[in-house]
């Protein structure tokens, strides 16, 4: 859209266009970058998802900068409204939602060998981005995304005919996740509403009297 | 005219690295479920990213099939979860070391 | 040529079929079984003969090839069969012999509980045997050569529960294989100089060499050197085979074994194979004057050593043993002196009379209840009189009493020796008066005299017998004439021990042998020795035996000499003493060294070694391993760091 709607500008509106799409890609990255910093750093797990959230929308900005509106919308359908809910679901299901312990840390020296690995990976990512650049430049087996029709209609015609065995496959999977979980989650045949107050109401066994931080056997 | 690929770029790998770093210092099992999340996205973005610079709709297409797949991972993950420290309130990550050999 | 198929078929057939229904045929049927082989094979064997005898001189030599064997780059050694007139007489004497032999073990080995395992290993010696002398080339020949060197060893062994029988057997074995290392030696000389192991090509070459003069520059043709290091080696076969210096020591050991079998495989065959070896070569032999000297002076000094120590022996069979010995040294003195063909008539002569001694002795160590001391017999010829009879026929057969066959043999020797060295002749003629020295003083031991044996404590038993034989009570039989089954065997060899001259007479034209091997050998060099020296040359002989004879009769009637039997002689001139603290001490030294300290310190400490190492790293490794999710991802993280530093500072793409 942009991308159209500055080509029909003059070329003041191209400065206009130009500033705007920084002024975009500006906004987009604090949002995501705010949010990837507060996933990272937050104690309480319920802030994490909640950050989390927030990359998601910065994330969808960038992708609608980048005119892949259909992924920007199914973007934040499918990861915020689904995937975090389900979350905060299990945060609250769990009853996580006090603060880690940090005396307990097994792994103490952890931290630092791990911000250390992570700075390493960035710095290689990044002078790889700039200075090695293998596009092939081969044949797109798809449609050129900037050819004609919208976004929508390229993507879906791609994905019911040159995709299609992917769609199919994932299509299964979502089944079978579906069914995985429901099985992971079920208590056995005696998970009727009479167990569970008999299981709330018996004495805590040796498992669940344990101390937190010690491994179970 | 819009902001030149290697920056996406370099922002993706930002925030992937902020994902990796999560997921090795956080010690709730959430938290660290969330970084993975984090760096899906990230990679997301690349992808979106070289769909643009090399004018390919499959870089979108694959976006797609990461999103159907984190989803149902998602799904199977937190059954996973749930089912592991269902019993136990306040478990870390570091507590299901049975598998130590 | 049919029949010659039969002469080596028919003894493996005897072995397959005693191997597998030995058991089931059982006592004497697997006797017969295997009489019946040697027989069959001797019947083949004269078939042949006489075959090969309507035959012109100069046509007598038959090759037959059996199978293709070792089709190798460059070496076609086939399983074949020569017929000529020297492995002829032997196949002849060794079969007959062989029968003889078979018969009377039938009646020796009666009640053994081994008696069907006896005549596997007796059928297939005879198959090694006869293979060994009909060879058409050596390779195959050396497969007979070890075949019976194995049958020695399983027949010596025979009663293994007894230790002593069991490392006497190893001993005979052992001190084989050092004399076919030589002989190994001299087949890769052999195939390195004329590219071919057969008769024909190898002894074939050197004839017509002789024949035409040559001795270099033909292709194939052979020089001294050459010849002396091949004939040298193969004699060292011979040595180990037939018991001469230094590797005798086997042969008194090798009496552990049943009387049989040191009548059959330790007088008459097996070790007159290092004889028949040293005779095949006979051309190449007439080049490498070095070892024909060799060959003399071994055979004369192992015969006067021998003859020494047999002057003390209490043992009947160890006495016999020595006598061996010696008498195998007089054949290679005859091979070294160029007159092969006494050495052969020698040979015969020897397996006639020598079998028949051993058999004699079997049937006396039978009616003595298994005891073997001469010193617990005497006034025997009472009892026994057809062992006492047979034993005298050979007794003076060895001896050289004429006209028995002994006499012709070792006068034709002794006048070869005078023409090649007078002191060789010298050392025979001792040793002559001391074979009928030693042999009459046997004579008078077992047979005359007083019967020591009466007195005998029955614990003297001598265990020679297996743990199978029941023990004699000593209050019990009398000493009696063996069987039929032994008394045949014996009957036919004095036989021949009186007739054996007769095959070569020298006069008259009777020298059938003579005539019958001479294509075969080159003719004897050395000075001839005209007829009335050998005249001479043989009263000397006769008189010295007779000296000889008189004495041990005369000075033996008692039993009782310590001084004519010194620990010197009786410990056989300390030579096995020698050997072990020469060779085995050393040797034991190094393989306990090996075993104790190298084997289980160096080898056992690198595998167990690369097992700890294995299990420390293991530990080692485990720990990365401790069940944390976040240092697993934290590894996971360490590899990606890696490959993208690897592929940032990549050059080229």
């Amino acid at each position: 859209m942009l991308l159209a709607a500055s080509n029909a500008a003059s070329t003041s509106g191209a400065d206009l266009a130009n500033a705007s799409a920084w002024a975009v890609y500006a906004v987009g990255a604090t949002i995501s970058m705010l949010g990837a910093f507060g996933v990272v750093l937050l104690r309480n797990p319920v802030h994490c998802a909640l950050s989390l959230v927030m990359t998601i929308f910065g994330i969808a900005l960038l992708f609608i900068d980048e005119s892949a509106d259909f992924l920007a919308a199914v973007q934040i359908i499918v990861y915020g409204g689904a995937i975090v809910i389900l979350f905060l679901f299990v945060i609250m299901l769990l009853g996580v939602d006090r603060r880690e312990p940090r005396r307990q840390d097994k792994m103490r020296g952890l931290t630092p060998v791990a911000i250390v690995v992570s700075l390493v990976a960035l710095i290689s990512l990044l002078v790889l981005t700039q200075v090695r650049f293998w596009a092939t430049g081969a044949k797109a087996s798809t449609e050129a995304l900037n050819g004609p029709g919208e976004n929508v209609q390229k993507l879906g015609q791609s994905i019911f005919t040159a995709y299609l065995l992917p769609f199919e496959m994932t299509s299964a999977l979502l089944v079978i996740a579906v069914v995985a979980a429901v099985v992971l989650v079920r208590r056995g045949p005696q998970s009727g509403p009479e167990t569970q107050r008999k299981t709330a109401a018996r004495p805590p066994t040796s498992q669940e009297s344990h101390r937190p931080g010690t491994p179970v056997r | 005219m819009t902001v030149p690929g290697p920056w996406y770029l370099v922002l993706a790998a930002v925030l992937f690295s902020v994902g990796a770093t999560g997921l090795l210092v956080r010690r709730n099992i959430l938290v660290m479920y969330m970084c993975i999340e984090l760096m899906l996205n990230s990679v997301n973005l690349t992808f979106v990213t070289f769909a643009r610079m090399l004018n390919d709709l499959g870089g979108q297409d694959s976006v797609f099939f990461v999103l159907v797949v984190a989803a149902a991972e998602v799904v199977v993950g937190l059954g996973i979860i749930v089912a592991i420290y269902r019993r136990r309130s306040g478990a870390t990550a570091d507590d299901v070391s049975s598998l130590k050999g | 040529m049919n029949a010659a198929y039969a002469i080596v078929a028919l003894p493996l057939l005897g072995f397959v079929i005693n191997l597998v229904l030995g058991r089931r045929l059982g006592e004497p049927a697997a006797g017969w079984v295997g009489t019946a082989a040697a027989g069959g094979s001797f019947i083949a064997s004269l078939v042949v003969w006489v075959t090969m005898l309507g035959k012109p001189a100069g046509e007598r030599v038959t090759d037959l090839n059996i199978f293709t064997w070792f089709p190798v780059a460059g070496l076609h050694a086939n399983a074949g069969l020569q017929m000529d007139p020297l492995s002829i007489t032997m196949a002849l004497f060794v079969t007959g012999v062989s029968t003889a032999i078979h018969m009377y073990s039938i009646g020796y080995m009666h009640r053994d509980p081994g008696f069907d395992r006896f005549f596997v290993y007796l059928n297939l010696f005879l198959f090694s045997m006869v293979v060994l002398v009909l060879a058409d080339n050596f390779l195959f020949s050396f497969l007979g050569w070890e075949g019976v060197g194995f049958c020695s060893y399983g027949l010596v062994g025979f009663w293994f529960q007894r230790e002593v029988a069991a490392v006497a057997a190893k001993k005979a074995f052992v001190t084989n294989r050092v004399g076919d290392v030589g002989f190994l030696l001299a087949m890769f000389l052999m195939f390195a100089h004329f590219s071919s192991l057969n008769y024909s090509a190898v002894l074939g070459t050197v004839v017509k060499g002789h024949a035409t003069g040559l001795l270099t520059g033909t292709p194939g043709a052979i020089d001294g050197t050459t010849a002396t290091a091949i004939t040298l080696l193969l004699f060292l076969g011979a040595i180990g085979k037939s018991a001469q210096i230094p590797l005798y020591i086997w042969l008194p050991d090798a009496m552990e074994g049943p009387t049989p079998i040191s009548a059959l495989i330790h007088a008459a065959t097996m070790v007159t194979a290092g004889v028949y070896l040293m005779a095949r070569v006979a051309p190449m032999l007439h080049y490498a004057h070095a070892t024909s000297w060799v060959v003399a002076c071994t055979g004369a000094g192992t015969a006067f050593l021998a003859a020494t120590i047999a002057c003390s022996q209490d043992d009947i069979k160890k006495a016999l043993a020595y006598s061996t010995v010696s008498q195998l040294g007089y054949m290679f003195l005859a091979i070294g002196a160029g007159d092969y063909v006494d050495g052969i008539f020698h040979m015969l002569t020897h397996a006639f009379f020598k079998a028949l001694l051993f058999l004699a002795a079997g049937a006396v160590i039978h009616a003595m209840a298994n005891r073997q001391d001469m010193k617990q017999m005497g006034g025997l010829a009472k009892y026994l009189p057809l062992t006492a009879l047979t034993f005298a026929v050979g007794w003076l057969a060895i001896s050289g009493i004429p006209p028995l066959a002994g006499f012709w043999s070792k006068d034709a020797i002794l006048s070869s020796a005078w023409g090649m060295n007078k002191v060789l002749w010298a050392i025979a003629l001792v040793t002559a008066g001391l074979t009928a020295y030693y042999m009459s003083r046997q004579f008078a031991l077992v047979f005359t005299g007083q019967a020591r044996w009466k007195e005998a404590r029955p614990a003297e038993v001598h265990e020679a017998s297996g743990p199978g034989l029941p023990a004699v009570a000593h209050e019990e039989a009398q000493p009696r004439d063996p069987t039929w089954t032994m008394a045949v065997p014996l009957v036919v060899l004095a036989i021949a021990a009186v007739l054996g001259g007769g095959i070569n007479f020298p006069a008259w034209h009777f020298n059938f042998l003579s005539h019958f091997l001479s294509p075969i050998f080159p003719a004897a060099t050395g000075a001839t020795v005209s007829t009335g020296t050998k005249w001479a040359l043989s009263v000397v002989t006769t008189a010295v035996a007779l000296t000889g004879l008189g004495l041990g009769l005369t000075t033996w009637r008692t039993a009782a000499h310590p001084k004519l039997e010194p620990n010197f002689l009786r410990k056989a001139w300390y030579f096995d003493d020698i050997v072990s603290a020469t060779v085995s001490g050393p040797l034991t030294a190094m393989a306990n060294a090996l075993a104790f300290v190298m084997d289980t310190k160096v080898v056992d400490g690198v595998v167990n070694g690369v097992a700890t190492s294995l299990g420390l790293s293991g530990r080692v490794l485990r720990k990365l391993q401790n069940g944390y999710i976040r240092s697993y991802a934290l590894g996971i993280g360490v590899g990606l760091v890696v490959v993208l530093v690897y592929l940032t500072f990549r050059t080229g793409s």
